[in-house]
């Protein structure tokens, strides 16, 4: 068969028209999102690199753990000390932008496919669509659209991460019990009142495992972004697999782990129900743990009455 | 008592096409048919009844037979698909949504098989739940919460959280969340079915005291018999969507409706349940108390009959015996006063089969039954009170 369905041509047709029609819009979005990460990314980096670590090291004591905390300050270190802590900030400093703007859109969107069946049967299939792309794929549009850059990495980033927030919201709000559901509207909720009171506090926890599982696809996007010039560590990793420098490229992809690992056990503690014991307490089992000199933790479920 | 409750002719049917299934009623279809034909649904059917404002109503049915859909429909948690229900003479069935939001608010809670307590508030915030949706302030509805797990012993519970917990104290917070709205109408589906049945019979010894001090007006679903003779005032018993019988628990044993109806109620427990007065037979031989001694003992031995009643008019005085009699005569004593047999107190007509058990078994003769001011009712001997105990089959 010689006849090829042009698919390419028509959307690079649609693209071009686009381009032409919508050319402001694109210039907002531009302004806006180049706006978020450039202040993002020029504050954190005006953060000395002690006080970024400290303030990582509470965040982690009063989440996490002081095991935890005492890994993440070890792995900063490690990131100075390989040179990286410029472009690791810049990579997370994308990572929070892009998952700010991507939740800002995918949150209400989950609400809404929640809430409406109709709003469902349209979302649910782009969102297949926008989880089956290969993300490289979305590198090109971005590009055409906003040039090069950090801004079209990042907006490559935004829709490459917001999936798990719809799905996980609407989901979340869907599997709220039906009884709780009629509490709600059995002691007078308005439709406003029962979304803020009941359906979206009870569907926190799945919630916040979309918010987790968006910053994590935002950080492996934003590696792959540096190809169009995002920046960051995946310039670094970019390099060594450029230069075929084994060591360069693992230095950067450490980076990446020690980000993601950071990142992911300090967003994945915000979607219990309630605040974990406090910070005293925390310090108290670590004081515990030196004097007893034991592996055991008070986390642990005990194995005998 | 006013009529708190008004339920005419209130139909709901689950599916495509209710307007057909109502037709197919009409002319006689029943459940299975209907949803074989058109795919309807029958959940409630023709429910006519009225509710006494502080009265305990009872709805009873085996699964399935739409006590939960009848329920939701009092506060429209689900939308009738015809007939009327009236509250306090408002029609909730007109209501815009709106007058809904308030008519719940105000007058209306609902407590959950479930429990449905919200999880990321403490008990203190879920007991002020349906407060602060009112649009109370922080405070005042924190104290009204207060006094509301007062009520049902959780005060000192406050500041847990819903999963720390066990069933019954969750339950209870479920129950002081409704009180604390202070509705005059409480609705309970199922509410103490997943409790275990110590807890269960606690937790209805305390609905039925806080309803001693209150005016409540209360709809209780259960399929469990046993539950609704104790809590319930009146009884209506379902099936397949219908009422098939409204009365109390003693009226629905004396005359079910059907065979349907005493077939389901053979299992209950009548010995909590019929008391005393129910059974009393009359006594064969009754005196005056002015009558003479020999005279009575006379006619006890005419008619062969070993004890005789002393009544004032309906008022019991005594029980006499031919033996006592006759002691008293060799005594020179001569009023039937002097031959009462001192054994056992008469019995109460309020007491329970179950309570008048022991003492009908251990006396010498019929016991008699007496109410306010010892008004007579008649007597209970062993062979009536085995009788009423012999299950009808
Ligand atoms: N949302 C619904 N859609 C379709 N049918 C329904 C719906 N809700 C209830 N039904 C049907 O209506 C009938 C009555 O249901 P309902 O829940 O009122 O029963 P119930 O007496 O409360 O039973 P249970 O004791 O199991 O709670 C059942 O046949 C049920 O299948
Ligand atoms: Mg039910």
């Amino acid at each position: 068969m010689d006849y090829r369905i042009p698919v390419g041509d028509w959307i690079e047709a649609a693209v071009e028209f686009l381009l032409n029609t919508i050319q402001p819009f694109f210039d907002g979005v531009t302004l806006v999102v180049g706006w978020l990460v450039d202040q993002l990314e020029s504050g954190m980096l005006g953060i000395p690199e002690w006080l970024f670590i400290a303030i990582i090291a509470l965040l982690g004591l009063w989440r996490v753990g002081w095991r935890f905390t005492l890994f993440a300050v070890i792995s900063m270190g490690l990131v100075i000390g390989m040179g990286l802590w410029a472009e690791t900030v810049v990579t997370v400093a994308l990572v929070i932008a892009a998952s700010v703007v991507a939740l800002a859109i995918g949150i209400p969107m989950g609400i809404l496919a929640a809430k409406s069946d109709i709003a469902l049967a349209i979302i649910r299939p782009v969102l297949d669509l926008m989880q089956t792309m290969p993300p490289f794929v979305y590198l090109i549009p971005a590009a055409m659209f906003f040039g090069l850059g950090k801004v079209p990495g990042t907006i490559a980033t935004i829709i490459f991460a917001m999936p798990p927030a719809v799905r996980l919201t609407n989901l979340g709000i869907r599997q709220v019990g039906r009884e709780m559901v009629e509490a709600g509207l059995a002691f007078g909720c308005t439709r406003g009142q029962l979304l803020a009171k009941v359906q979206i506090p009870v569907a926190m926890p799945s919630i916040m495992a979309g918010v987790n599982q968006v910053i994590m696809l935002a950080l492996s996007m934003v590696v792959i972004a540096s190809m169009i010039g995002a920046g960051g560590l995946g310039n670094v990793v970019l390099r060594g697999i450029q230069r075929l420098d084994i060591g360069l490229g693992f230095e950067g992809g450490l980076g990446v782990v020690i980000a993601a690992i950071i990142l992911d056990r300090l967003t994945q503690t915000f979607g219990h129900h309630r605040k974990q014991a406090g910070v005293l307490e925390r310090l108290k089992g670590a004081a515990q743990w030196f004097t007893r000199g034991s592996g055991e933790t008070k986390d642990k479920p005990a194995q005998h009455k | 008592m006013t009529d708190k409750i008004v339920v005419e002719n209130l139909y709901k049917i689950f599916g495509p096409t209710p307007k057909d299934a109502l037709e197919l009623i009409q002319q006689g279809l029943n459940k299975d048919e209907i949803f074989e034909r058109t795919g309807n649904t029958i959940g409630v059917q023709d429910a006519s009844f009225t509710i006494k404002e502080g009265e305990i109503f009872v709805v009873m049915g085996l699964s399935g037979s739409g006590k939960s859909t009848l329920l939701r429909m009092l506060n429209r948690l689900i939308e009738p698909t015809s007939g009327s229900v009236r509250i306090d003479g408002h029609d909730v069935t007109h209501m815009s949504t709106k007058e809904l939001v308030a008519l719940r608010r105000k007058d209306m809670a609902m407590v959950f098989q479930t429990f449905a307590l919200l999880p990321h508030r403490s008990v203190l915030q879920n007991a002020a739940f349906g407060l602060e949706i009112a649009g109370n302030d922080k405070s005042e509805s924190e104290d009204r919460a207060l006094k509301a797990l007062d009520l049902v012993g959780l005060k000192a519970n406050a500041n847990s959280f819903p999963d720390e917990l066990s069933g019954g104290m969750q339950q209870r917070v479920g129950l002081a969340r409704a009180l604390a709205a202070e509705p005059s109408v409480m609705l309970m589906d199922e509410a103490f079915s997943a409790l275990d049945p110590l807890i269960r019979t606690q937790m209805q010894d305390e609905l039925l005291e806080l309803q001693e001090h209150s005016e409540r007006t209360v709809v209780f679903i259960t399929h469990d018999l046993n539950e609704a003779m104790r809590v319930g005032d009146r009884i209506a018993m379902m099936e397949g969507g219908r009422i098939l019988q409204v009365g109390t628990g003693r009226e629905i044993l004396r005359e079910p409706a059907n065979e349907y109806v005493e077939a389901f109620f053979r299992d209950v427990d009548i010995t909590g349940i019929f008391i005393a007065g129910d059974i009393a037979e009359d006594a064969t031989m009754t005196f005056a108390p002015d009558e003479a001694a020999d005279k009575a003992l006379k006619a006890l031995q005419d008619r062969e009959q070993p004890f005789g009643y002393v009544l004032a008019k309906d008022r019991f005085h005594g029980v006499v015996s031919q033996d006592s009699l006759k002691h008293a005569l060799e005594n020179n004593k001569g009023g039937l006063s002097d031959a009462y047999l001192n054994g056992r107190p008469p019995l109460k007509a309020q007491m329970t089969l179950r309570e008048i058990l022991e003492p009908v078994a251990n006396a010498g003769y019929p016991l008699p039954v007496v109410g306010r001011r010892q008004r007579f009712y008649g007597v209970i001997s062993r062979s009536t009170l085995l009788e009423a105990l012999r299950k009808e089959d």
